[in-house]
């Protein structure tokens, strides 16, 4: 489970990379020094969702699986947490909305999350639970490409359906809101803000540097040719589905770790924050930072999201027309993203390893539906 | 039994309406292998197409003659989405051949884009299409048990559909060169078919039809920028699950979707349906992977 062959974790090419890692900390680390306590928040909630970005472009961009399906899990563990605070804050009582919907006593799947603990990990284990299940029924029968991203739409759509329609539990369309404490922490400090960044920083930088081991291991590497031609890999020997299940799987659990700390930083998660067009947004983030590099998918989440909220504070209406001709031109003219353009104007020195090569990058989609 | 029989009748009409909407899909995701997201927006542009129709009706025409703008509502609707098609296919498909999943993104972004501009036009509420009142009402078959007659015309609607999809894929020269293209891309293009020409028209027809959808769904209720949202997914289920290629698997899918939708949700609640519907889904393709019906193919990968 070591580094490529080509070099280990200090070698004069993946020294300038490291350089750029570090500094990217100390800028993110240093923020609570020079922006505003708003806009903390704000770039708090673009952290998590560059969380979810990596984690996506971990089986996008290297396994070559697109999931639509991604505001699910990013959900369920927004739900993990959400109900956390919500047993926190009602203090021994009842919910409100249970209140309201006539419901007496806390139906006993809430009863556990009242453990922040134990919230935690579920906020990680049900979505990558979840992703496995899911994973198991599709990629062992060789459903994939376009296949598999329909199933995960649907999967969007019936979770969605699930939570609106059991109002009583869930809170319905108005999803669950109205915390006030984190372990004891007033969640409106300026303290706990601040530290809820840090922690978000720093989830940020771990799964960045997980990301990377995987990617740059052998697993990551058997990942890499799944995406260039599952078939050929399955002849070798290897059984793909595995592969795709654990990286799906993994993906999950990351998109529920963002989820769990988007609930601390906004307040509230509805069933319209997991809905299709979330999820899809996800994909662009990935898309637009350039699939395939895990800081262009995290640099894309937060990008992105700083220029919809600068642009549609101003242009709301205009925001939507933005960002369909996005999708369009990234797609068209800029496959590998912001990233690709990049490395494009350094006109870096096109490494051994693949990775520079672009036409090499996408064959499987190749295949389309009817393989 | 009545309710027996009304639930029959509930589920072949959503099965219909499925089919309608799935059957531009079969064509542009089945046949072509592009996954057009703006599928959902073709529709919404043939419903706006015959609220316009019906405006113009209002407007100009002779209060005698209005109850007939449904007839002229269906080919407008049909012509506008074509033509849409054909100039989405030439600006933006013809790039996306052989990249699915890259043609989702792209069209995913087309249809924001149609959706803001539809907001824009007609502004963001829903506008109510009045139907004609010869579809008021509806046959009494038992007592208790009536068969509105707007869910009759979309079946019948969808049957004049499927057969004329029918005839031009595979009794017409036209629909013979499209299989050809669709099964061996260079082969046709060596026997001098003008590959290009064909994709385009195909793209087009998928849309003509998805508009013909939009149509027929101004009769059950209003109609908004983000009407084709809530049907898109299921109607790529109904692809998915039908399988590939083939017109029969379409009508299987959607029947099968439709009717399981229905009795699910009969039995438990709404939100409970889609789940078992989505379950079912899943089961069926453990043991048919490639959906009920499946292109043969000797292509290797």
């Amino acid at each position: 489970m070591r580094a490529e062959r080509s070099g280990g974790w200090f070698t004069p090419r993946t020294f300038p990379v490291l350089v750029g890692y570090a500094a990217a900390a100390a800028a993110l680390f240093s923020a609570p020094l020079y922006i505003s306590d708003f806009r903390l928040n704000l770039l708090a909630k673009f952290l998590a969702f560059a969380i979810v970005a990596v984690g996506l472009d971990m089986i996008w961009g290297y396994t070559g699986i697109l999931s639509l399906g991604h505001g699910v899990f990013f959900g369920l563990g927004a739900y993990a947490m959400a109900m956390y605070l919500k047993l926190e804050a009602s203090g021994g009582r009842l919910p409100d909305f249970m209140d309201w919907s006539g419901i007496t006593a806390l139906p006993w799947f809430w009863k556990p999350f009242g453990s922040f603990g134990f919230a935690v990990i579920m906020g990680i284990a049900i979505p990558a639970l979840l992703a496995l299940v899911l994973g198991y029924f599709t990629f062992r029968n060789r459903i994939r490409g376009v296949y598999f991203t329909i199933l995960t739409q649907a999967l969007v759509i019936i979770t969605v359906t699930l939570i609106t329609g059991q109002q009583a539990y869930t809170g319905g369309t108005n999803g669950v809101t109205g915390y006030s404490k984190l372990l004891g922490y007033s969640l409106s400090s300026p303290e706990t803000k601040t530290a809820l960044y840090m922690i978000t920083a720093a989830a940020l930088l771990i799964t960045l540097i997980v990301c990377r081991l995987i990617v740059k291991s052998r697993f990551g590497k058997v990942l890499r040719a799944i995406r260039d031609g599952e078939n050929r890999v399955r002849f070798i020997g290897y059984n793909p589905a595995l592969y795709q299940m654990v990286v799906f799987a993994v993906s999950a659990g990351f998109a529920g770790l963002a989820g769990m700390l988007f609930v601390l930083h906004v307040g509230i998660i509805s069933p319209s924050m997991m809905s299709i067009v979330p999820s899809i947004e996800m994909v662009l983030w990935v898309a637009i930072g350039g699939r395939g590099t895990l800081f262009g998918a995290a640099l894309g989440a937060v990008l992105l999201n700083w220029a919809k909220s600068a642009f549609s504070e101003s242009y709301p209406d205009a925001w939507l027309f933005f960002m369909g001709a996005l999708f369009v031109i990234v797609v068209v003219f800029l496959p590998k993203g912001v990233v690709g353009l990049l490395q494009l104007l350094f006109r870096r020195r096109k490494s051994k390893d693949g990775h520079g090569r672009r036409e090499a990058v996408y064959p499987a989609e190749k295949e389309g539906a009817g393989a | 039994m009545d309710v027996f029989m009304l639930q029959l009748f509930n589920g072949v009409s959503v099965s219909s309406i499925l089919l309608l909407i799935a059957l531009g899909l079969a064509i542009t995701f089945g046949l072509m292998n592009v996954i057009n997201m703006a599928h959902g927006e073709l529709i919404m542009i043939g419903a706006y197409a015959a609220y316009v129709t019906q405006n113009l009706f209002r407007n100009y025409a002779p209060a005698s003659v209005f109850d007939s703008y449904f007839i002229a509502a269906i080919p407008v609707s049909f012509l506008v989405a074509f033509l849409f098609g054909l100039l989405l296919e030439t600006v933006l498909i013809r790039f996306m051949y052989g990249r699915p999943l890259d043609s989702l993104l792209a069209t995913w972004g087309v249809g924001l884009v149609l959706q803001q501009l539809a907001r824009s036009i007609f502004g963001a509420p829903n506008v109510g299409v009045t139907s004609p009142k010869w579809l008021d009402g509806g046959m009494t078959v038992a007592s208790g048990v009536v068969l509105p007659y707007k869910r009759l015309f979309i079946i019948g609607l969808v049957i004049v559909c499927l057969l004329a999809m029918y005839v031009y894929i595979y009794r017409s020269n036209a629909g013979r060169r499209m299989r050809a293209v669709m099964q061996n891309r260079e082969m046709a293009a060596c026997l001098g078919i003008s590959t290009r020409r064909v994709d385009a028209v195909t793209f087009a027809i998928g849309s003509g039809i998805a508009g013909i959808a939009g149509c027929a769904l101004t009769l059950l209720g209003p109609i908004g920028p983000s009407i084709g949202t809530y049907y898109i997914v299921d109607a790529f289920m109904v692809v998915v699950l039908g399988g590939v290629g083939k017109l029969v698997g379409t009508v299987f899918g959607a029947l099968g979707i439709g009717l399981t939708n229905t009795l699910f949700e009969f039995w438990t609640t709404a939100s409970l349906g889609k789940v078992l519907v989505f379950l079912c889904i899943v089961a069926f393709l453990q043991w048919r992977p490639k959906g009920f019906v499946a292109m043969r193919t000797r292509s290797l990968d």
